[in-house]
């Protein structure tokens, strides 16, 4: 029970995917321009996050470690099929404003990252009790940001109008709301602000002596804690980036020397 | 024509793969801190896009929706999202392959990006919007090199942006991925001026 209570912490505080290990953010910009959008977002990927560590975990043993990707792959892809129907057919409206992002939950980096690093190595139980810990670490980060900025853009919250509008024509003074924080540019404003945030409270928590776990997401272009490096053979993007420039600029100077000679 | 011209504009630059639908957001920060290496990038993610989104139509229609199996009522469709990272996984271990054996040259250039594409979520994006979007063959794999062109656009541009604020003094919390993520929003700013267009 001790490992289930901690799990389940570790997921909402210590390693809040949104916070702190900055992971799956395709979907925290897309889906965040209403508090509902997030709030929404967040529960599909717990559901799918919750079965998938529960199956994976409880296959850890039967399936072979060359195919162990794929496996998972299919897995999470038909997990997500599955999601994306009952959300077709009880929220018809959510379905419809988060759109192709629910079938996208399967490249969502957290539940192949769960999978790879927590749930193929553990027992079912606190399998399970990681995959609601992460999920729900994920729909807070979600949801705040979302909240963040319906308020500023609209001044609503959850769809309720709560900053009374400015109404120029009849003289009524009130709230004229920040649209671009709705539209795309706001997601990567907002976004640009907690990465901010995070490096300073970061740098707090290290002159205390208590550091936070590392970014280990695409956002630090970090590929080697990710659950999916071993489908794209556990090169950073970076490493590799670097050698294909290395070598073309060894051999602009081979050629410039020959020029020279 | 018209019609495949209006979706290529629409697909490039009005609604921008990374800066309005917000996909493949990672290498667009992981790989754009040299002009070059973005530009290589952005290569493969078009060579690749363009041929998974006419693997993926072409499945599409003769398999998952297939006439014939309609019409025994049997409706494939519902598998769309298993198939299609399935294909794409195993579709750039195959295209790699292929380049590494018979264009070495290719290979050279566009080689290392293609392993970090696989689980890239442009391309299941790109395949799963050309069904929704109810596209036939010709028109999916002009959608998905527009796509990616669009992304091509969107990294080179911020490689150049970020080799001049290498030089630029910011503040202390925003350096590194904020500024980056800073830039971004401007240039979407900058992109939303093209909505007029169509």
């Amino acid at each position: 029970m001790k490992t289930n209570i901690e799990r389940l912490m570790n997921g909402l505080i210590k390693e809040n995917p949104t916070f702190v290990l900055m992971l799956g953010m395709c979907p925290t910009l897309a889906v965040t321009s209403s508090a509902i959008n997030g709030l929404g977002m967040g529960l599909s990927t717990t559901v799918v996050l919750v079965f998938s560590n529960l199956l994976i975990s409880a296959f850890r043993k039967v399936i072979p470690n060359g195919v162990r990707m794929p496996a998972f792959i299919v897995i999470v892809a038909s997990l997500v099929t599955m999601v994306q129907f009952i959300m077709n057919a009880y929220t018809p409206s959510l379905s419809d404003s988060l759109g192709v992002y629910i079938p996208l939950i399967v490249v969502n980096c957290i539940i192949l990252g769960r999978a790879e690093s927590y749930a193929s190595k553990n027992p079912v139980v606190p399998s399970i009790f990681d995959g609601i810990g992460m999920g729900l670490g994920f729909t807070v980060g979600l949801t705040s940001i979302g909240l963040l900025r319906e308020i500023l853009g609209a001044g609503q919250v959850f769809g309720m109008q709560v900053l009374p509008l400015a109404d120029k024509a009849n003289g009524v003074a009130g709230f004229t709301p920040i649209t671009i924080f709705v539209m795309a540019p706001g997601a990567f404003l907002v976004l640009a602000c907690l990465v901010a945030v995070m490096n300073i409270v970061r740098a707090k928590m290290d002159a205390k002596g208590k550091p936070l776990a590392e970014p280990s997401g695409c956002l630090s272009g970090d590929c080697a804690h990710c659950g999916q490096s071993a489908m794209c053979t556990g090169r950073s993007a970076e490493a590799a980036a670097e050698a294909v420039t290395a070598k073309a600029e060894k051999a602009k100077a081979e050629e410039s020397a020959g020029k020279t000679e | 024509m018209k019609e495949l011209l209006l979706i290529a504009v629409g697909s490039a630059i009005v609604n921008n793969v990374v800066l309005s639908q917000f996909l493949g957001i990672c290498p667009f920060l992981g790989v754009s801190k040299k002009t070059e290496t973005a530009a290589g990038m952005g290569g493969a993610v078009v060579f690749v896009i363009t041929i998974s989104s006419f693997v993926t139509a072409v499945i599409y229609k003769y398999v998952l929706a297939n006439e014939f199996l309609r019409s025994k009522g049997i409706d494939l469709t519902y598998l769309q999202t298993i198939v299609f990272i399935l294909v794409i996984a195993a579709l750039v271990q195959f295209v790699e392959m292929f380049l590494k054996k018979n264009m070495p040259p290719l290979y050279e250039s566009l080689g290392v990006y293609l392993p970090l594409i696989t689980t890239n979520c442009a391309v299941l994006g790109v395949a799963l919007t050309n069904v929704t979007k109810e596209y036939n063959i010709l028109e999916s794999v002009v959608n998905g090199f527009a796509t990616a062109t669009g992304f091509l656009i969107a990294i080179v541009i911020m490689a150049g942006l970020r080799e001049k604020i290498e030089y630029n003094d910011i503040p202390k919390p925003f350096q590194g991925t904020a500024i980056v993520l800073v830039t971004a929003c401007l240039m979407s700013i900058a992109f939303m001026g093209f909505s007029g267009m169509i």
